[in-house]
């Protein structure tokens, strides 16, 4: 037993793969130029989709086969670091903004720079933040947004009205207040320890931000900050949200799902699965998040890159290029997966699901701000867990946890250079 | 000694050494080579994406500064002490199931036996849902006596004992079968004899049942601590990690997990495992001092 179970388990699985691409290498010699390409993604609600535009590809590209490698997202950044320092990562993966920099910095990642790729075919922000030094590094694949998920019939058996757009956060706090019923174990909503779904959002709503412009410093510990952090403990310790102890024993989303959750900030990636879940297909829906001083959405997308050590790097490029391409977004909106990149096919995901009001996710365009990151973002994404656990459970004031974390993040992003 | 008898010999140590050949062999490769890399390791500093520099003994400065390393050892001593109550459990379960010709005792072996071959993951993902706080087994039991019980994996104070008796409950099979095979080898005629010198079953139970029974129970002692100081998995599955008990509950070998494979500090995290080798040797070592003290070989 022991940790040799698991290190046994990937040495297999690593020898696994790597006789897989011998062989795969060997046929390919032999077979008339037969190449065979890995993709690397993590959300398996979305492997259906990507399954059918790989199909489209193969079509057009028949030289071409592309196996996909699914790995949740829990074990997928550990897992892709230790491939890539081994050089076997996927030749084409899915990448996030807050890795984005460490990848590009450490040359894991090829520059499309031979794709010449129209990046005006995406949302600018998109595009920029898969740009380091100036080189083209992802091509968008997806954006989403945050939006105030609701259950019908609990607000309908409180006798509350259903949440608007026009929300405040007093709105929110007192409709928290009225929906919470601890005799059936139902919480008005569930006060996630979640930064892009959460706190993040409400740190931009009370005006202040996680990370500086410059990236050089934290904005934990100015008043905004904490009234972000504030916004969410506060529900906690009202008990209108599950304790964090509860929340890490049911995830909030799963209690969401079994209607033990009134309210639940949610992204446009959740539509997907809430229209397969019977007891979330017609019961839920969706709106803007509330507004506080202002109002603010954490804006996020992923990209499609391609791994420098790629033994088919020609190919990768190809399919890379058809990650990013109009066809494969048509894919993606048509089933309703995620909102694509390519502008102009966003319409047809909003109808994928007419039950829900998915264009609030688009209507929070203009207020949304993009997600925060530095060069190092995992760095002090771990002490945001560490420190801010105390003040989810109560055993620290909100308001000397956040000064702990701000110190400590600063020292982190001092630490990055230049 | 003759020339022919020195020559036999000799290829009798050539057929020696090919025989055991393959066996040295892996040793090396699998566990000696990685001993002495993770040694040079402990002396290096790495990039995120592998490269690593020299650095001298700054990591093991850094270690005797970090708070977590010593939670963690704190955390890691207590599964072995805890595991460590799993040898007289299986001692008890062992006297009453080796006795032959009771009725069930087959199913009785098999049932206790069970847990020991089944993947740890699959055994942690099970008690994950029997300890939920709201809507656990454990829980749904307790709540019918009227008692409110805790959230057995995310509350500091039981996360520990949690996990711990998740552990014992999954090796005590191995430790049973160990000490039936050792109680099966007494032979009957000790006890025949005892019985006529007139000694009941506590006294036959201290004076004979207990020192020939020690070679075992010394056996089972030291792989139980060894077992549990490499406690990686049970906490790995059971907490995860954003759970607010994870400080009170992480093991050295999840520390080192931590280190080596989501932070990427390769050089620290190999000195991490080479203390905990050192402790290691020096926990067996201590044991097998000590056992010239309790335990008889026959």
């Amino acid at each position: 037993m022991g940790i040799r179970t698991v290190v046994a388990a990937s040495a297999v699985l690593a020898l696994a793969t790597s006789t897989a691409a011998c062989s795969s290498s060997a046929s390919s010699s032999a077979s008339a130029g037969k190449v065979s390409l890995s993709y690397g993604v993590w959300d398996a609600t979305q492997v259906p989709a990507m399954q059918k535009i790989i199909a489209a590809f193969e079509a057009q590209n028949p030289t071409i086969t592309v196996t996909i490698q699914q790995t949740p997202w829990a074990d997928y950044w550990t897992k892709l670091q230790a491939a890539a320092s081994g050089g076997s990562a996927p030749d084409v993966f899915w990448m996030n903004g807050p890795n984005f920099q460490l990848y590009a910095a450490n040359h894991v990642l090829r520059p499309l720079t031979d794709l010449h790729p129209d990046t005006s075919v995406y949302p600018p922000a998109l595009a920029q933040l898969y740009q380091y030094k100036g080189v083209q590094y992802g091509l968008p694949k997806d954006f989403d947004t945050v939006g105030l998920w609701y259950n019908k019939a609990i607000f309908d058996a409180a006798g509350v009205a259903y949440p608007t757009t026009a929300w405040t956060w007093a709105d929110f706090q007192a409709a928290a207040k009225k929906l919470t019923d601890p005799a059936k174990g139902v919480y008005g909503v569930g006060a996630n320890l979640e930064g892009q779904e959460n706190y993040y959002d409400t740190i931009y709503q009370a005006g202040g931000y996680v990370i500086s412009p410059d990236g050089k410093k934290s904005g934990y510990a100015d008043p905004a900050g904490i009234a972000g952090l504030k916004f969410w403990t506060d529900l906690v310790a009202a008990k209108e949200s599950p304790s964090l102890k509860q929340m890490t024993d049911t995830a909030p989303l799963n209690l969401f799902e079994s209607g033990k959750l009134a309210m639940y900030w949610g992204g446009s990636w959740d539509a997907k699965a809430f229209a397969a879940n019977d007891s979330t297909k017609t019961a839920v829906d969706v709106t803007a998040l509330p507004a506080g001083v202002k109002k603010a959405t954490v804006i996020h997308g992923l990209a499609n890159v391609v791994f420098t050590h790629t033994s088919h790097p020609a190919q990768a490029e190809k399919f890379a290029a058809f990650l990013g391409s109009q066809a494969a977004a048509q894919i993606e909106a048509d089933t309703g997966t995620v909102i694509p990149a390519y502008n102009g096919t966003q319409q047809s995901w909003v109808k994928a699901y007419p039950q829900y009001h998915l264009q609030s996710f688009l209507d929070q365009l203009p207020d949304a701000v993009p997600y925060p990151i530095s060069k190092d973002t995992a760095a002090w994404n771990t002490l945001e867990t560490n420190v801010l656990t105390k003040a989810w459970d109560g055993s620290e004031p909100i308001d000397k946890a956040a000064g702990d974390l701000a110190t400590q993040m600063n020292a982190a992003l001092a630490k990055e250079g230049p | 000694m003759s020339a022919a008898g020195a020559r036999a010999r000799r290829t009798e140590t050539a057929w020696a050494a090919f025989f055991l050949a393959p066996t040295a062999i892996g040793l090396g490769v699998f566990y000696l080579w990685p001993v002495l890399q993770t040694f040079y390791y402990s002396f290096t500093t790495w990039g995120p994406f592998g490269g690593h520099t020299f650095s001298g003994l700054t990591n093991y400065r850094a270690l005797f500064h970090d708070p977590d390393l010593r939670s963690a050892f704190a955390n890691t001593l207590w599964y072995c002490l805890l595991g460590l109550a799993g040898v007289p459990i299986a001692l008890v379960l062992a006297a009453v199931l080796a006795r032959p010709g009771r009725r069930g005792v087959g199913v009785y072996r098999a049932l206790l036996f069970l847990p020991v071959v089944t993947m740890p993951v699959a055994v942690a993902i099970v008690w994950r849902w029997l300890y939920a706080g709201d809507y656990g087994l454990i829980n749904t039991l307790l709540g019918k006596i009227g008692i409110h019980g805790p959230y057995w994996i995310s509350d500091q104070h039981t996360a520990l004992i949690a996990v711990a008796a998740v552990g014992l409950w999954s090796s005590v099979g191995y430790t049973m079968v160990i000490l039936m095979a050792g109680l099966e080898s007494i032979p009957r005629q000790y006890y025949e004899a005892a019985q006529i010198d007139g000694a009941g079953p506590v006294r036959q139970f201290f004076a004979l049942t207990l020192p020939l029974l020690s070679p075992s129970l010394f056996f089972v002692t030291v792989l139980s601590v060894i077992g549990t100081l490499q406690t990686f998995d049970l906490v790995y599955v059971l907490i995860g990690q954003t759970n607010p008990a994870l400080p009170q509950t992480r093991s050295v070998v999840y520390l080192f997990y931590q280190d080596a494979f989501v932070d990427n500090n390769r050089g620290y995290a190999a000195a991490i495992a080479f203390l905990l080798l050192l402790v290691t040797v020096a926990l067996t070592g201590f044991q097998f001092r000590l056992q010239k003290r309790w335990v008889h070989y026959a």
